[in-house]
């Protein structure tokens, strides 16, 4: 059974080997899905990626995409690169040298793709006549783009993007994010993300895979995952929080402020662009989180939600609250506080609490 | 030009352009595998390959004669194929040509195939090409500069080898008579102005090859600077 057809049009892989780079992992993404896998350099990320691009060889393992066995190497299956349907944004461009950017787009179309297809997706891409650009003469962003372009000119069945904004300065990093962001809903493909910044992951990502040494140590919705205690701990003090999923309930101008509405409560932000009735993805940081035990008064603080103590997880250094809003699909949020507090206001599980939210972060608008 | 041996520049340049012609395709071949692939023997290939260097000529060309010899597998077939001996014929110099040219043609292109980032052969797989069309569209191109440096100096180092020649070829006037063998013969026969003139010729070639090559070289540098 050399490239059998088998059910489901994702992408699913499964990697094992002791050494010399550790792996121990599976994961399945749906189409549409933005996986990201997570965690310091040396993680073995990079290394998954170019096991399911068939650049790295595995001692163990299994990759299916769009219903075509890649690898498997029980049964002794591994398609080479080029006949894997995929597309791969590295960390560096890697365009070739020799080519315009419209060239080296259209080098990756499949055969009998229409004339000026290549130019289509540069369009696509917002690079509109830097089509004839060798690369030398493009940006580091423009670069990129192309790259991207490139990725997906096969029609990839999967795409793959490894560190795709490590190497761009911090605007043209945002810029990018946010363009993939609007990108991927319409892309029809599972793409996965490899990244070692937690603000892709919050930006960008559906679905999370914590990875250390090669070892997936937690893994599965984006939300879900950043509110576990276990994941914080992992995360740091000042990275932890809560990804909430909202909707935009109203905006007011007259005060510049947008009101949202999450699972179990309210959220303000300062005035946003989401029309009414979007769908949003906010960020809420332990650390932005203080804790009152009656409805507070006379604070300049324009979030105060009611919550209940879910669970109080000692870190080190520190106390992770996590608090459930009201409702049987209630949000939750994290909220840090010191061993002082927690007993100075006789914090329980269960107990009644106010969370004040000092800053939200918009991490995405999802259309 | 008096005392010119016109016959014997005439076969010295359809010999250089026929070695490298013959050479070129298995030069890139070789110097594809040793820049690109890790393999059991690797090195003994390498040090096969860039023998003719070091060995002396007339060593080289003993042996080449020896294989040549009508009784051998390579002289048999030829002989069927050819009705001629493979020694002393323009052919049998070819094949010797090329064996002596090896390293001249493979190092520059090995070092052209190594100047060619792994990340973009991985992101050509990755963009769908296949080996083939990798190699065409992506590799020669950023290779050339080493292919064509092994090209020069193949066909330089051919107007120029002596040794080897005249041990293979004999000095077999109109074929197997090349340059380098006449100006040897006209200062036996104390024709010291022929001799002169055909030097020069000689001299002339090689230093322009090597001026074209360290062009080639500045070019391949700066292309990896960008």
């Amino acid at each position: 059974m050399s490239s059998a057809p088998e059910a489901g049009a994702g992408l699913s892989v499964r990697l094992r080997q002791a050494g010399p780079i550790p792996l121990d992992l599976a994961f399945a993404a749906a189409p549409g899905e933005v996986v990201a896998l997570f965690g310091p350099s040396g993680a073995g990320k990079t290394t998954v990626l170019r096991a399911i691009a068939g650049l790295y060889r595995p001692a163990e393992g299994r990759v299916a995409c769009a219903g075509q066995v890649w690898l498997d190497t029980a049964e002794g299956v591994s398609l080479p690169t080029h006949r894997r349907r995929l597309g791969f944004v590295f960390q560096e461009p890697a365009l070739f040298p020799h080519l315009s950017a419209a060239a080296n787009v259209a080098l990756a179309l499949p055969a009998g793709a229409p004339a000026g297809a290549a130019n289509a997706l540069l369009e696509r891409l917002r690079l509109p006549g830097l089509g004839a650009r060798r690369p030398d003469a493009l940006s580091g962003g423009q670069k990129q783009r192309v790259a991207l372009a490139r990725a997906l000119a096969r029609d990839p069945a999967v795409l793959l993007l490894d560190e795709p904004f490590a190497a761009l300065d911090q605007a043209t990093r945002r810029a990018l994010q946010a363009e993939l962001a609007a990108l991927r809903r319409t892309l029809s493909m599972p793409i996965v993300l490899v990244t070692h910044d937690l603000e892709d992951v919050v930006r960008l990502a559906d679905t999370l895979v914590l990875l250390e040494a090669g070892r997936a140590v937690a893994q599965g919705p984006l939300d879900a995952l950043m509110a576990d205690p276990a994941v914080a701990a992992r995360l740091g003090r000042d990275r932890s929080g809560a990804v909430l999923h909202a909707r935009v309930a109203a905006h007011d101008a007259a005060d510049g402020l947008s009101l949202l509405a999450i699972a179990g409560g309210s959220l303000r932000m300062p005035l946003m662009e989401a029309p009414v009735g979007a769908a949003v993805r906010v960020q809420v940081l332990a650390r932005d989180v203080a804790i009152a035990i009656a409805p507070p008064q006379g604070l300049s603080m324009l979030n105060q939600i009611e919550a209940e103590i879910a669970a109080i997880v000692p870190q080190e250094g520190y106390v992770e609250l996590v608090l459930a809003l009201p409702g049987p699909d209630g949000a939750r949020l994290l909220a840090h506080l010191t061993r002082h507090s927690v007993a100075a206001l006789g914090l329980v599980p269960g107990k009644r609490v106010w969370a004040l939210v000092k800053s939200i972060a918009l991490a995405r608008t999802e259309g | 030009m008096a005392g010119m041996d016109w016959a014997a520049l005439r076969l010295s340049l359809l010999l250089g352009i026929v070695t490298v012609v013959v050479l070129m395709p298995l030069g890139a071949w070789l110097g594809r595998l040793f820049a690109y692939r890790r393999f059991r023997g690797r090195a003994l290939a390498e040090a096969l390959v860039a023998l003719p260097l070091v060995l002396p000529p007339t060593v080289l060309g003993f042996y080449l004669l020896v294989a040549f010899a009508p009784d051998t597998l390579p002289g048999r077939i030829f002989q069927a194929v050819a009705g001629r001996t493979l020694a002393f014929s323009f052919e049998g110099l070819v094949l010797a040509s090329a064996i002596a040219n090896l390293p001249f043609a493979v190092q520059p292109a090995q070092n052209g195939f190594a100047a060619v980032p792994r990340a973009l052969r991985e992101a050509a797989a990755c963009a769908g090409l296949s080996p083939w069309r990798a190699f065409w569209r992506v590799e020669l191109p950023l290779a050339w500069p080493g292919l064509l440096t092994g090209a020069i100096l193949t066909f330089a180092h051919t107007l120029g080898e002596f040794g080897v020649v005249l041990m293979v070829g004999g000095s077999i006037p109109g074929d197997t008579r090349t340059l380098a063998i006449s100006i040897y013969d006209r200062v036996q026969a104390l024709d010291e102005a022929a001799a002169g003139l055909m030097a020069a010729v000689l001299l002339v070639v090689a230093l322009a090859a090597l001026v074209l090559t360290t062009l080639l070289a500045r070019r391949r540098e700066g292309a990896r600077d960008e």
